[in-house]
């Protein structure tokens, strides 16, 4: 009786997949909502849009339909583990995300379960990809961004104090910290950091504490909800030192908070618009004929590099699959080590960890007139 | 020294202001079903998505305003009348788990509407400014906070010692029972409460919000919880305890943030110490002390369980 | 009183029981491990045990504690910081070089400490709180866990907790399976076992509240003033009931994180202790098995059953309306509330499973819980 029944489960469990013939699943593992939901949505438009350029793969001689599976994992590593499981349910050959790097390593143990390979898109804190042999990453690493905004903040921006700002519990923010602050006083720099708990919205005493510190530069790598509060409360608090970030605040959400204030907010980031014209205007074309997509990029057709990165990992996925010749997830995974292919944000190929081989990072600053970015300057560690 | 508090100081105040609004819709209702009406803080996080639906609709602000507050104090009037009254007859239990059940849906609602994405809360003209008072720079409603507070609760004392509902109020939370027999409409009272408590609760939703900017489904709970930790600590039940205990845990709170660079300052540590993790903890340490050496807070009349 | 004879329905009960394991275990080796079969069932396995030693303490001893989420925030971090393989612990702790703890106890011997940690915090804890009353209790409970909360996320206390950041990399569920000399999967035992655990876990619950402790425990719940003239000692009875509580709850604690595969101090918040107090309600409050069936229930609603209205979905070309991400949770919402005030007793009301199978509904209790 038992196995009879456990026999029909198995045919139950079964049929969807017949029923679907031809199609290749790309779980989607991305924050719809959340702290980090306004860059999660954005990281998925980019997919979105790719899928709708190239809806169909060719692997081993069949034209497979792609079919994009979403998981909201609600910015939230509690939320991140039945978000990752529902993917896996669905059968998915390749997962592409996330955006925050916490939830990709709340997530990642049930891929490595499952052996599915995840291809990460702007998860940036080096735990993603150590230790495993299933996660990959298209974007640069937090040790080099680190590096980089410790270099602009103590060479550029004369900053010889600073006072950083870290979500407790919130590794992408923490690690960030951390390798600027390495990097900061290797550079002859005084460093504080600080950390507030999750859903903090009154941020004045900690602004409050970088001018009693008198900081020359207030480093916030926290998500888009905090960083817009942090500006907001920084322009009516008068504050005077520029506020620096990572990729996570290059967004217009973000910007447009500064806009009409005058605190200088710069950040590092993995695309600066206008670097590709063809994908620009096809993007924007995009966004103005679909209204939903125009709300998801935060109601302007301003470009965000995860955008930018949410393409370029829709299409590595693909190469993955052609190189693969099959949607088998295992195949996908041993076939990933050697996908290279020149994006819209550079190229990209991994290397043995399974981390993208980049040097570089657009560092760009707000116009707080208009609330658009403006490029600085290219930077490059050695 | 004073220079280095007074910026902390300043916006312990202000939090304390919108924590005291919050706190006394918890106090009265207490007072009067002892119930803690988890849901309370929600009704503020609801206030405020309110406000931002209503004015990116295209609402004049002026209009808004009592719109908001009216609608409130609706939702808390609808409140205890679908999930409360009810079981007026059950244990306390299961009035509380139902306060715990209306403030998951109503958090959940919230994550349905706005898909769970920061709302960004519209400015008010008048208190959005900023301005400098001796060493800080603040926004105008830092400073409103307090005063109208103060005025709000002055309102609302002589209204509970000054008029017949106050006076019924009175007697309701001093004997439930009997007060019935003296021919006091319960339920009356109990709607005005809550009311006055959700009408408050939406008062303080627009000067937090006007300070902290976003609104997300959960932006309730944290300041619902240590609302409802001040109105312990002042005693529950206690309207001037509830006032008292919120200042007195918005300015501990933001004193402790600030408390690495205070003692620093002062030459008591070295090196900071990474203590403004403590925030929120402090709270409820208070909290604990508290109850441990006084059960009934500091404004909390002693009551005498009857065998 | 004290001698209990296996009657019928005790037999029954265990029978069933049995038969529920023998499923799920010839399940396992037949359906795909990704189903979310067996996703609901380990999360309706470690939330079952948690929402029964809730119960014990809210259903059972009349003390309305709120820190549950605090005492599973500790059984979790036992469990992961002796568990993390040596080698893997330069990665884990990457920014307190490995931390201090450098041994590694067995699974299930870090299972236990996580309990015992919990229950003597618990013991610590109880100390001033369990003599408040009430509202008071469980506002002083629940500000215990946070407390708890931010203490495990000081940066000071980084090279044992790893500060706020996560803890990973230590066994888990899966590594229940056993393997072959390739490293390929043989038998499947990684929903069986932490069913198992959990089960046994309850039993002893069960047995612990049909003795003379857990009578004592009801009669302290129906009037404490009485309870204490029959010479029950109050203190020590409450005191013992949240350390026994605490303890499973630490456990418990230990699977989610064996479940969740990561551990980070800051998910564990009160909105964890609401939705455990809410299992405990739905399924009947002083009733272990409708702890158990509620805990599955609601697991199976919220991760797997629910799903569908996250997703637009067309049907014969209509598309269904309301239907995208978030709409699952206001159901969801709705149902319990529905349940809190229409159904008060809940799924079981104060009956066991073995009640079930008695036709005379006998007053009575006892028997195999699960």
């Amino acid at each position: 009786m038992k196995k009879v029944l456990a026999l029909a489960l198995v045919l139950c469990l079964m049929i969807p997949a017949m029923v679907l013939g031809e199609t290749v699943k790309i779980g989607v593992f991305e924050p719809a909502s959340g702290d980090s939901g306004a860059g999660g949505k954005q990281e998925m438009l980019g997919m979105q849009y790719a899928n709708k350029e190239t809806p169909t793969v060719e692997i081993g001689g069949v034209t497979y339909d792609v079919e994009l599976v979403y998981a909201d994992n609600g910015s939230s590593t509690d939320k991140a583990p039945s978000a990752a499981q529902q993917l896996v349910s669905s059968g998915v050959s390749v997962v592409l995300g996330s955006y925050g790097s916490g939830v990709s390593i709340a997530g990642s143990q049930y891929f490595a379960d499952a052996g599915i390979p995840a291809i990460g898109v702007s998860c940036t804190n080096p735990q993603v990809t150590a230790g495993n042999s299933h996660y990959f990453r298209i974007c640069f690493l937090d040790p080099f961004q680190g590096t980089v905004l410790a270099n602009y903040a103590f060479n550029t921006l004369g900053a010889k104090t600073a006072y950083c700002l870290a979500e407790l519990g919130n590794d992408y923010d923490v690690g960030l910290v951390t390798y600027f602050k390495q990097a900061f006083e290797a550079l002859g720099g005084t460093v504080v950091d600080e950390y507030f708990p999750t859903g903090t919205s009154d941020f004045t005493s900690y602004l409050t504490n970088a001018a009693m510190y008198s900081a020359e530069v207030f480093f916030s790598p926290v998500s888009i909800a905090y960083a817009t509060q942090i500006v907001q409360q920084a322009a009516s608090q008068g504050a005077a030192f520029p506020v620096l970030g990572g990729d996570t605040l290059d967004s217009n959400v973000v910007a447009n908070a500064a806009k009409g204030t005058n605190v200088a907010l710069t950040v590092t980031t993995f695309y600066q618009e206008g670097a590709n014209e063809a994908f620009d205007s096809g993007f924007k074309a995009w966004l103005a004929s679909d209204s939903e997509a125009m709300t998801n990029n935060g109601g302007n057709d301003m470009i965000a590099a995860v955008t930018v990165m949410g393409y370029d990992a829709y299409y590595t996925a693909l190469e993955a699959l052609k190189a693969a010749g099959s949607t088998d997830s295992k195949a996908v995974m041993a076939a990933l080590p050697g996908v290279t292919l020149t994006g819209v944000s550079g190229a990209i190929a991994f290397d043995e960890v399974g981390d993208a081989i980049r040097n570089s990072a657009f560092v760009k600053k707000v116009n707080n007139e208009t609330g658009d970015w403006e490029f600085v300057t290219e930077q490059t560690v050695e | 020294m004073f220079n280095t508090v007074f910026p902390y100081l300043l916006s312990g105040i202000s939090v304390g202001g919108q924590y005291a609004l919050i706190a006394i819709g918890y106090t009265m209702v207490y007072g009067i079903l002892r119930l803690i009406n988890f849901a309370h803080g929600d009704v503020f996080m609801v206030a405020g998505i309110i406000m931002v639906y209503m004015a990116a609709s295209g609402v004049p602000l002026l209009v808004c305003i009592p719109l908001v507050l009216l609608l409130t104090s609706l939702i808390g009037f609808a409140i205890e009348r679908i999930a409360y009254k009810p079981l007026r007859t059950a244990p306390r239990m299961s009035v509380m788990i139902s306060a715990i059940g209306v403030s998951y849906t109503l958090q959940n609602l919230v994550l349905y509407i706005t898909g769970g994405l920061n709302q960004i809360y519209p400015t008010i003209p008048f208190i959005s400014g900023s301005v400098t008072i001796g060493p800080a720079t603040t926004k105008v409603v830092t400073v409103v906070t307090p005063i109208l507070t103060i005025v709000l609760v002055f309102a609302l004392v002589q209204l509970i010692n000054h008029t017949k509902v106050g006076m019924a109020m009175r007697a309701v939370s001093k004997d439930f029972e009997t007060s019935q027999l003296m021919g006091i409409n319960i339920n009356r009272v109990i709607s005005t409460t809550f009311v006055i408590g959700s009408f408050l609760a939406g008062v303080g939703s627009m000067l937090y919000f006007t300070n902290y900017t976003t609104v997300i489904q959960t932006s309730g709970a944290m300041p619902g919880l240590k609302a409802f930790v001040a109105a312990v600590f002042g005693g529950i039940g206690s309207i001037p305890g509830a006032v008292v205990g919120a200042f007195i845990i918005g300015i501990a709170e933001n004193i402790i943030k600030g408390l690495d660079i205070i003692l620093f300052k002062a030459g008591l540590i070295a090196k900071p110490m990474g203590l403004a993790t403590f925030s929120d903890a402090f709270t409820f340490a208070l909290l604990i002390v508290i109850l441990a050496v006084k059960p009934t807070g500091l404004f909390g009349e002693k009551t005498i369980d009857k065998v | 009183m004290a001698k209990k004879k296996w009657d019928s329905a005790s037999v029954l009960s265990a029978l069933v029981i049995l038969c529920l394991y023998a499923a799920v275990f010839i399940a396992e080796q037949l359906i795909p491990p990704t189903s979310m079969l067996f996703t609901v069932l380990k999360k309706g396995a470690t939330y079952a045990l948690v929402a029964v030693s809730m119960n014990l303490l809210n259903g059972f001893t009349g003390i309305f504690s709120l820190g549950q989420a605090g005492f599973m925030l500790i059984g979790a971090y036992t469990y992961a910081i002796f568990t993390v393989p040596i080698a893997q612990r330069a990665i884990v702790y990457q920014y307190y070089n490995g931390g201090v703890v450098q041994f590694t106890l067995p699974v299930f011997a870090a299972m236990l400490l996580a309990g015992l940690v919990a229950a003597l915090f618990a013991l610590l804890i109880g100390l001033p709180v369990l003599r408040l009353k009430s509202d008071y209790l469980a506002i002083a409970t629940l500000g215990f866990a946070e407390i708890i909360r931010t203490v495990f996320q000081w940066d000071k206390l980084g090279p044992v907790t790893n500060g706020s950041n996560m803890l990973r990399l230590f066994p888990t569920f899966n590594d229940f399976n056993l393997r072959n000399a390739q490293g390929e999967i043989t038998v499947y035992l990684s929903t069986l076992v932490p069913l198992l655990i959990s089960g046994v876990c309850i039993a002893v619950i069960v047995l612990l509240i049909n003795s003379t402790f857990g009578r004592a425990l009801r009669a302290i719940k129906d009037d404490e003033i009485a309870a204490e003239a029959m010479g029950i000692r109050l203190s020590s009875h409450k005191q013992m009931a949240f350390c026994v509580s605490s303890f499973f709850a630490g456990i418990g604690g230990a699977m989610l994180a064996m479940y969740q595969t990561t551990v980070q101090a800051k998910s564990f918040t009160t909105a964890m202790t609401y939705e455990i107090l809410l299992i405990v309600v739905i399924g009947g409050i002083g009733s272990v098995t409708g702890s158990c069936l509620s805990s599955f229930l609601f697991v199976a609603c919220s991760e797997w059953w629910l799903r569908f209205l996250d997703q637009k979905q067309v049907i014969g070309g209509f598309e269904v309306p309301l239907l995208r991400n978030g709409f699952r949770l206001v159901v969801f919402s709705i149902i319990i509330m529905i349940v809190v005030l229409f159904f008060r007793q809940g799924i079981m009301g104060t009956r066991e499973l073995p009640d079930l199978f008695r036709k005379r509904r006998s007053p009575a209790k006892g028997g195999e819980g699960k």
